[in-house]
């Protein structure tokens, strides 16, 4: 393989893989800490998407336009949508079984899908690429690589360094992982559970909500993709071991790489991979890669 | 006396199934025969996740598996004989919960969930990306097998009323089968298995096999209600093994109650017509378009009012008309326990739902024996 060729293919699969742990990061603290399987994550990101392209319009007349500007709303509105969810639905499901969560979230995904579709519609939709992340890059030779790309690289490692030093080097950070390794222990030494929750859970919906707007301009917005990027996420949190964050980034680094590849090298088994992969590393770790950690 | 009231339950059940097509059009007989089939397919899901505590979000796998059997094993110019093509069938859905089930049983608890996905996904990709079974689009079936006999044929499948009553016929078969192994010693080791499973090994039993052999029965009775789908619609799409009708399924099982099978064909039945009430423009006029939002609404309103199922209602109702309070329903139920030991532990299990309240039955479902 050429080498700028096999460059493009390695920055496609870094890029990938970051948007991946931006959801998958997200679904695994909240997996691992408030132990409930939340189907309705690829949802989020979805609703991420779709605030986006409602978004921007609103925001290029009222603010004065810009994306940043526009991402920072939607991370803005479903963090608070986040929160209002936990308290009005998501604390609810604490009580209930595994079983009764997978239940009651699915049928939140055919909500949140059946209201995107009387909002916005099921039309697909382009979102516009703001001008100053429209070039390319040259690769040397004729090869070229889009600066958005870049971006979302470059967007998904700060949040992931950030997520980092919150995670290891705050208060609530230490709280979080306390929880994510034993939350019966931290309830009882006190530590506010019910607002550590709510907490996790608009953080996990805001960065679930900011991949899917960074990811409009390239991917367009359409029905139905929270529930590929769900599934997809799911692989990463389970090969990455539930509740672990540095897991769940080499997971998703793992996932990005191999479906990239698999999509150049065998294109006819490229949605086969991932799961072999993930099969494969659950068969010689049944509980992931990482453990809680 | 209360002991025979499932049973009774059951029998009219089937026997409503079963005049049906004499008293009612062909929308309603069309409607049964879905009911039916996806009846099946919600017992073979019953079996692993009410019978074992297995809980698998890729049973539509073999249900696809069997649907793909069935329409690639025809020959294109006439039809199959019955009699391998069943087989076949079977067998093939049953292969792959044989050499899926072997690796996903060394997970437990939500891995399991997981892995289970991941091995539906990859028959879905199979399907869907390969030339196998005419890629996305599908493929279709034209001609039903036919069952013949010394040169004449038994029956006639390809008329519609005997594949009404051929579907029957497996439904009722199908679900006395489970109904029997329940009560025999394989059923009492897999309640056993769901209860404890450390406790059970303790007692000298080794739990892989049981849970494997459950693993293949059910993949291939799901297997079944996918020969038949392709059967009645003459159609198959990659759609059938996606993820979300595996969901649909548990979503079957789970609303139907998981302490008995009958559970699954109610649990089956309430959604087929739920959905279709949902999609009805009389009832619902022009926002019976977005019916999923009505379905969604619905499934969350049951699982929050209903967390023993569309089965506990009689029990619940009971309890709230004596006065008694739960425990008095549930000790009626486990007077049908036949085994003294495991499926005691099975009838007195729903007592527990209460205690939910307080997190500690979370614990046994989340399948860690080291928490």
């Amino acid at each position: 393989m050429d080498p700028a060729v096999f460059l493009i293919h390695c920055l496609n699969a870094l890029q990938y893989g970051l948007l991946l742990f931006l959801v998958a990061s997200g679904l695994t603290l909240i997996f691992g800490i408030m132990g409930i399987i939340n189907l309705a994550h690829g949802s989020f990101y979805m609703i991420g998407a779709y605030m986006a392209f409602a978004l921007g319009p609103w925001v290029d007349r009222t603010l004065g336009g810009g994306f940043v500007a526009t991402l920072l709303a939607c991370v803005a509105a479903a963090a608070v949508l986040g929160y209002l969810l936990e308290a009005a639905f998501f604390s609810y499901l604490y009580r209930r079984d595994h079983l009764q969560q997978v239940l009651m979230t699915y049928g939140l995904i055919l909500v949140f899908e059946e209201l995107r579709s009387l909002l916005v519609g099921n039309d697909v939709h382009g979102v516009p690429m703001p001008a100053w992340l429209q070039g390319t890059v040259s690769l040397g030779g004729v090869m070229t690589y889009p600066v958005y790309r870049l971006f979302i690289s470059a967007v998904g490692l700060a949040v992931g360094l950030l997520l980092y030093l919150v995670l290891t080097r705050t208060r609530l950070g230490m709280r979080v992982r306390a929880g994510a390794s034993n939350r019966e222990m931290i309830g009882a030494l006190g530590i506010d559970i019910d607002r550590l929750y709510r907490l996790v859970f608009a953080a996990g919906v805001a960065l679930a909500a900011l991949a899917g707007a960074i990811a409009a301009p390239v991917s367009s917005v359409y029905p139905g993709m929270g529930s590929g990027v769900l599934i997809v996420c799911f692989v990463v949190v389970v090969i990455g071991g539930i509740g672990s964050i540095r897991g769940a980034f080499l997971a998703a680094m793992l996932v990005g790489v191999v479906e990239t590849f698999g999509q150049v090298l065998f294109p006819a088994a490229a949605g086969v991979l991932v799961y072999v992969l993930m099969a494969a590393i659950l068969l010689c770790k049944p509980e992931g890669l990482f453990k809680q950690g | 006396m209360r002991k025979a009231v499932p049973l009774l339950c059951c029998a009219g059940f089937l026997l409503a199934l079963a005049i049906l097509p004499a008293v009612a059009g062909g929308y309603a007989t069309g409607l049964a025969l879905k009911i039916m089939i996806y009846a099946l397919f919600a017992l073979s899901l019953q079996l692993l996740v009410g019978g074992a505590g297995l809980v698998s979000l890729g049973h539509a796998a073999f249900f696809g598996i069997g649907a793909y059997a069935a329409a690639l094993l025809t020959p294109e110019g006439g039809a199959a004989s019955l009699w391998w093509l069943l087989p076949a069938t079977l067998s093939g859905a049953g292969l792959y919960a044989l050499a899926t089930g072997a690796l996903a049983l060394r997970t437990r608890g939500i891995y399991f969930i997981m892995v289970t996905l991941a091995f539906a996904q990859m028959a879905y990709y199979v399907f869907h990306d390969t030339a196998v079974g005419g890629g996305s689009d599908g493929i279709y079936l034209y001609f039903r097998p036919e069952p013949a006999l010394g040169g004449a044929l038994l029956f006639d499948l390809a008329d519609d009323t005997v594949f009404y009553f051929f579907a029957l016929a497996c439904l009722a078969l199908g679900w006395l089968f489970l109904g029997l192994l329940r009560r025999s010693p394989f059923g009492a080791a897999l309640a056993g298995i769901r209860i404890n499973e450390q406790r059970m090994r303790a007692a000298g039993y080794d739990t892989y096999p049981y849970k494997l052999a459950a693993y293949v029965l059910a993949g291939m009775l799901a297997g079944l209600a996918g020969f038949l789908y392709a059967l009645k619609d003459g159609f198959v799409t990659p759609e059938l093994l996606a993820w979300e009708q595996s969901g649909l399924v548990l979503l079957m099982v789970i609303l139907g109650g998981l302490r008995r099978p009958g559970g699954a064909v109610l649990g089956a039945a309430g959604l087929v017509l739920l959905q279709e009430l949902f999609q009805s423009e009389a009832v619902f006029g022009a926002y019976a378009q977005h019916w999923h939002l009505s379905l969604g609404l619905a499934i969350i309103a049951l699982v929050a009012l209903l967390p023993e199922g569309l089965v506990g209602l009689p029990a619940r109702w009971r309890a709230r008309h004596d006065g008694a309070g739960p425990a008095a329903g549930l000790g009626d139920e486990g007077a049908d326990a036949p085994g003294p030991h495991g499926t005691t532990a099975t009838t007195t299990r729903p007592a527990d739902a209460p205690a939910r309240a307080d997190g500690r039955v979370a614990y046994t479902l989340t399948g860690d024996p080291h928490a």
